[in-house]
């Protein structure tokens, strides 16, 4: 141990040879590498981030303030926080029930239904607001027997919430079945031979071990729900201060040519990209999961 | 015995085919309904296949960047340590965090002619926004963590071993690189570049911005959609969706492959 450590010191001691890790690039590779991570991530993700708030600020902060105060703009803010409301609950029971019954249990085809569980991250979203639009159209089987009870989907609150929950509906899942897998049944069977019922084994023992795993995946889910486009954009039929979320509003105010109210708004949901950013950083600390978001 | 299985399973699978399932089975069945001439009439417009073109291409174009720029990117963040590494490895997931039509309409302010960077491109006649480069840019900044995200954690498991073996038997640290440590993230860099494929064929909010939307120049297949419904043209919208979607499938069964493969040949996922 001694001998091996006295090496090691003269090889680093020689003058004329330093040594040098043959497993590692040399300086110069590795500062040119850098480099050219730094300046292309700069480029690509910095100075859009960046672009956004200038965009917003560049007639003053008052101005900034008013567009995103005005009545439309709250309107906007209050759907999407409503839709955030219906659809990260929504897709939260869903996610523990599929991971519940995946992670728990044995059965035929658990690969394909969990496929079929990540299925809506491979689809377009707007494919997700098409398959609405042709469910519940005014020519449809649905739509119209919908609205003979009241109930109108298309341009109006439920689709918007429809389309949000269709695009992140894997989140939670997707999160939990892993996770759960790995932790095994072992602690809910010592649970209910003690006596306890289903519901308290779920509660006492499964929710505590997966509490941070749950809480990443809402906070991904929440993120998406709130800045979705594509899909809420072909179900909204955009009216004002109806059914016109966050990011509608963004594109209604840039195609008027209002690019300091566009961009305003547009801050807002940058603000909370960030806050799910270092969100996640925390989470990723503190729940050990290094490798960011997997896939989508 | 643990208990809920009834009713987890049920709910799941209630759930499920509710909002995805019977939805998209809707698209399939009302696209079979068109019937095979008339599918395949709608199909082969030439506005449709231009548009079903560029999102291909610029697609494959940004994914191939993604590639280049995102193995470098894991390589850093696993392999150096340097100031404000956690910073950026933080920052890679930007794109999945910032609203697409956020980061479309800040990376058109970008680059329009009279943008940050556009204006300096304009005297030399060079334009990125509302052309196909446009589209490509706001793909490369979409696609970017996918492949980061997948070659990251398979870059932070190669043993170092093996790179010692090579340098022991004389490799230099280029061949050592190209010939024994690239060839063994081949899977996850292919998985990468496959998911960064399907995300940009699907991506609209981004690209609507900054794309100019020209028919047949810079006219994607998802926004041809959105124009067909918003002229209640639900059969073309169907025909369009419906090549999209197995679009999907391929891309998805495509990545499934390369990860039997992957287990089979390297011992890991992609």
């Amino acid at each position: 141990m001694a001998d091996s450590l006295a090496l090691q010191g003269s090889f680093a001691a020689t003058p004329e040879t330093p040594f040098r890790d043959p497993t590692g690039e040399s300086p110069a590779a590795k500062w040119v590498l850098i480099s050219i991570a730094v300046a292309f991530l700069a480029l690509v993700l910095f100075m859009p981030l960046v672009a956004v708030f200038a965009e917003a600020l560049r007639r003053g902060w008052q101005v900034a303030l008013a567009s995103i105060v005005e009545p439309d703009a709250l309107a906007a803010i209050r759907l999407t926080l409503l839709v955030a409301a219906i659809a990260v609950p929504a897709n939260l029971v869903f996610g523990v029930a599929a991971a519940w019954a995946i992670a728990k249990f044995e059965f035929k085809g658990k690969a394909f239904l969990i496929t079929l569980i990540d299925l809506p991250f491979s689809v377009s979203p707007v494919i997700a607001g098409l398959v609405y639009v042709l469910l519940f159209n005014a020519q449809s089987y649905f739509g119209p027997l919908l609205n003979s009870y009241g109930l109108q989907i298309l341009f109006a609150v439920p689709g918007v919430v429809l389309a949000t929950i269709f695009v992140t509906f894997p989140f939670i899942a997707r999160e939990l079945i892993p996770l759960m897998q790995d932790q095994g049944t072992g602690d809910e069977e010592a649970a209910i031979s003690l006596g306890a019922s289903g519901w308290q084994a779920f509660r006492l023992v499964t929710l505590p071990n997966i509490k941070w795993g749950l809480l990443y995946g809402v906070l991904l889910c929440n993120a998406r729900a709130m800045g979705e486009f594509g899909a809420v954009s072909v179900v909204s039929g955009r009216l004002r201060g109806e059914t016109v979320t966050m990011p509608l509003q963004v594109e209604i105010l840039y195609n008027e040519y209002n690019f300091v109210a566009a961009f305003a708004v547009a801050s807002l949901l940058a603000v909370l990209a960030l806050v799910t950013l270092v969100l996640k950083a925390v989470l990723e600390r503190v729940y050990g999961r290094g490798d960011g978001l997997r896939g989508h | 015995m643990i208990p809920g299985f009834g009713i987890t399973f049920g709910f799941t699978i209630f759930y499920l085919s509710l909002l995805i399932l019977i939805p998209l089975a809707g698209l399939g069945w009302k696209s079979a309904s068109l019937g095979w001439t008339e599918f395949w009439r709608l199909a082969t417009d030439p506005r449709v296949v231009a548009a079903l073109r560029t999102s291909f291409w610029t697609s494959a174009f940004a994914a191939s960047v993604n590639v280049v720029f995102g193995v470098i990117v894991a390589w850093v963040l696993v392999r150096y340590r340097f100031p404000g590494r956690r910073l950026i490895d933080a920052a890679v997931d930007l794109p999945f965090a910032l609203p697409t039509a956020v980061a479309g309409i800040a990376l058109t302010a970008i680059y329009a002619p009279n943008g940050w960077v556009g204006q300096w491109l304009q005297p030399y006649d060079i334009r990125i926004a509302y052309t196909p480069t446009g589209i490509v840019i706001a793909l490369i900044f979409i696609g970017l963590p996918f492949v980061v995200r997948t070659v990251q954690p398979v870059m932070e498991e190669i043993s170092r071993e093996v790179e010692e073996a090579a340098a022991t038997l004389g490799a230099n640290r280029f061949q050592t690189v190209w010939r024994v440590i690239l060839p063994g993230l081949l899977p996850a860099i292919l998985t990468g570049f496959a998911l960064a494929f399907g995300r940009a064929v699907g991506e609209y909010g981004s690209v609507l911005f900054i794309a100019g939307n020209i028919p047949f120049v810079s006219e994607i297949a998802p926004l041809l959609i959105v124009i067909r419904l918003e002229e209640f043209n639900y059969p073309a919208a169907t025909a369009i969706g419906a090549i999209m979607l197995v679009l999907a499938f391929v891309v998805l069964l495509t990545i499934n492959l390369i990860q039997a493969w992957s287990r089979r040949r390297f011992g890991y996922g992609g």
